[in-house]
């Protein structure tokens, strides 16, 4: 996989949600749970607005030193044991990994939830080079089993129903249970099981790093970290190179956002923290360690307007609060990184050429902006994209141009501004019955497919002002 | 008080009586309302759709034609808040973003005004019948206009206020989201006028003309017997 899922073109798409029905009383129903639950969970801790101030205080102090972090957060891994590999493009980083998995002589390789192994790719280029590659995260187990990209970055199956699981597991894996959901994820730790056993690698992406002390925590609710962290003996993290906090200190708070605003928990069931390889007087940890940060774009956004993309601690409050996802669901952003932050990141990762239609995939309601616990101002950045896409990459349609220059003229003239309004309900009259239009030309036509458009009023405001100043001058 | 009416162009040309209705309100609370006639469109069409740069001459239109005024009154969330991103944009002339702030620190939204500047909390009207109020996202999110409408409404005498579900949930209106991404907008609209239909009120009142036609608009369309109106209409029914 890549930033980029599928072909289709985003009209295309965006029709393929809104007919999906399934998809959407599933998505519509879990927004609805994670809203109340982050809403719950922000007014139980208290101050909020402090909280988040304090979490938008340290990413940003982070983005801006990011070079001192990184240092510093290497240096610590190298000490406890651990090797880093910065990797600056998507290639390079599965590179590296497919040399430690042929070294190995990996035959298998286990994974704990990775946003950015989905980035880069990771699996594709595993299993090319015949390694067998299995996630352990339930969700993106029946992604797996069903070669379905995520939805969501943080439940990534979230468009599925049970019903829809239950038939995966039976085609794939000759299930022959109920939809209860206990019962099916009893059957997927059953047979997970023998896969971590089996496993010669762990991969694991990395919510924060700690550059402090080195240690890389992974922020859970199933425990399969654990897992993947625990069995084999080789490991390998693999962080986007924002992905990183200075201090333990640093680290509570924006846990505590995390988990909150991202399913309205306190604390997820488990939180993982791994330092470094196995010491002589320990029992556990891996042989080897591995920690590859992977830029792919990240480093063209520090010190530009966007850097405050970079804050984006992935809990996905954002796409939960937005009532256009709600509608079309993630995959109909044609990128792994759906709704209002996938609208910002991904033209930024992935280039405008294939995503310009995405930051036009808002009303600019806000309520992204008003979600984030770290504050990025995600509607603003939506309209910096669109001034990109129109002002530099100049991929808008001729029509919207003239339509948006004839717009500019008519709203920076008074004397057009007060000819047009007044020739309005005139010009409008062959669409017009009953005072309203009901299949307006041009235009008019998106609006009126949807909804009535009512008929410019038959006295204007400023005529009737201008009437009564008449009369009361006499 | 002088105040100067900000008519927003969707009031001015469709619905003159919300103009009507709010220059009423703020001269029965002492104030002397001019309209200064060189207005036009606050710009927010093209600027949010991206065209920056063609929308920065109406802003300077819209600048010379107010700033003389000791008070700019909207009745609209979404356009008052555009001029208070004036500044924002014309960052680049020092000279224009200076004009632009002194505006913006005097310009306010109807409700707003009324509550924050003339604090009024009971206009003293009286309006007979169940409604419900959708909070538009520009006026609550970018406003930070959150109650006054709330307490206004609230003191309307025998006003029967029903809560709307998901009431912060947008509209689907987003200015040229509705025509650019018409299905979308279609669904979120629907799934509005549904939470509407469910209240079983009678009259639906919004503070943004936009968002209001967005939604009488689908309410006329599915047939819904629901009337519509701007808070202004109510807040001015004696």
């Amino acid at each position: 996989m890549s930033i980029k899922i599928g072909h289709k073109p985003y009209a295309e798409r965006i029709q393929d949600g809104l007919n999906n029905s399934f998809m959407r009383k599933a998505v519509s129903s879990a927004q609805g749970r994670f809203r109340s639950g982050r809403l719950k969970a922000a007014e139980e801790l208290g101050d909020w607005e402090d909280w988040r101030t304090l979490g938008e205080e340290i990413r940003s102090h982070t983005m801006e030193n990011l070079d001192y972090y990184l240092h510093q957060l290497s240096e610590q891994v190298e000490k406890r044991g651990g090797t880093v590999f910065f990797a600056e493009t998507a290639k390079e980083a599965n590179e590296y990994i497919q040399e430690i998995a042929k070294k190995k002589q990996a035959k298998k390789v286990v994974k704990s939830k990775s946003m950015v192994t989905e980035e880069i790719g990771l699996n594709e280029t595993l299993e090319k080079s015949g390694c067998e590659v299995v996630e352990s995260d339930l969700g993106e187990w029946i992604l797996q089993l069903d070669e379905d990209p995520p939805s969501h970055i943080v439940t990534p199956a979230l468009h599925k129903n049970k019903e829809q699981i239950r038939e995966t597991f039976r085609k794939k894996k000759g299930y022959t249970g109920s939809d209860d959901p206990v019962e099916l994820a009893a059957f997927a730790r059953e047979q997970l099981r023998q896969d971590f056993l089996e496993a010669d690698i762990g991969v694991t992406g990395c919510n924060f790093a700690v550059a402090e002390s080195g240690a890389i925590t992974l922020v859970t609710n199933e425990g399969n970290a654990r897992m993947v962290t625990s069995l084999p003996d080789t490991q390998i993290s693999v962080m986007g190179m924002e992905r990183i906090v200075p201090t333990w200190e640093d680290l509570e708070v924006v846990v505590s956002l995390l988990t909150r605003a991202a399913v309205g928990q306190k604390l997820t069931s488990y939180i993982t923290a791994l330092t470094g390889t196995r010491l002589e007087d320990e029992v556990d940890g891996p042989e080897d360690f591995h920690l590859v940060i992977v830029d792919n774009g990240r480093s063209k956004i520090l010190g530009t307007e966007f850097q405050s993309a970079l804050h984006c601690i992935r809990c996905a409050a954002c796409i939960n609060a937005c009532p256009v996802y709600r509608h079309v669901g993630g995959h109909s952003y044609g990128s792994i990184y759906p709704g209002p932050i996938g609208a910002v990141l991904t033209p930024l990762l992935d280039g405008y050429e294939d995503h310009k239609d995405l930051p036009y995939a808002s009303t600019l309601c806000a309520a992204c902006t008003e979600a984030c616990p770290v504050k990025i101002p995600l509607h603003e950045h939506l309209i910096r994209h669109r001034e990109i896409i129109v002002e530099q990459e100049k991929m808008t349609t001729t029509s919207e141009k003239i339509m948006m220059k004839g717009f500019a003229k008519w709203a920076s003239t008074p004397a057009a501004y007060k000819l047009s309004t007044k020739m309005a309900r005139t010009t409008l009259k062959p669409w017009t019955k009953d005072d309203y239009i009901e299949k307006g030309p041009g235009p008019m036509k998106g609006w009126t497919e949807q909804r009535d458009f009512p008929a410019p009023s038959k006295e204007r405001f400023r005529d009737w002002y201008q009437k009564r100043e008449q009369r009361s001058d006499h | 008080m002088k105040v100067s009416l900000f008519i927003t162009c969707l009031c001015d040309t469709f619905t003159p009586e919300v103009g009507k209705d709010t220059v009423e309100l703020l001269e029965r609370f002492g104030c002397e309302v001019d309209f200064p006639a060189g207005q036009t469109c606050c710009g927010q069409p093209a600027y949010n759709s991206g065209y920056k740069s063609e929308s920065i001459k109406g802003l300077k239109q819209m600048i010379k034609t107010f700033e003389q005024a000791e008070y700019v009154v909207g009745p609209s969330g979404s356009c008052v808040h555009m001029l208070k991103e004036y500044p924002k944009v014309l960052a680049d002339e020092p000279e224009w973003a200076e004009r632009a702030r002194k505006l913006s620190g005097k310009t306010f939204e109807l409700t707003q005004f009324l509550v924050d500047v003339l604090k009024v909390e009971d206009v003293g009207s009286t309006f007979t019948g169940t409604a419900t109020y959708h909070p538009s996202c520009h006026m609550t999110r970018l406003l930070g206009v959150k109650d006054a409408p709330r307490i206004l409404l609230e003191n309307v005498k025998g006003l029967n206020l029903i809560d709307l579900p998901m009431k912060e949930d947008c509209c689907g209106f987003g200015g040229t989201f509705a025509v650019k991404n018409s299905h979308i907008s279609g669904q979120m609209v629907q799934e509005k006028a549904e939470h509407i239909e469910e209240t079983q009120a009678d009259y639906l009142i919004g503070g943004d003309m936009g968002c209001v036609m967005n939604m009488g608009g689908r309410l006329r369309r599915n047939g819904q017997e629901v009337k519509f109106l701007h808070i202004a209409q109510v807040l001015n029914t004696q």
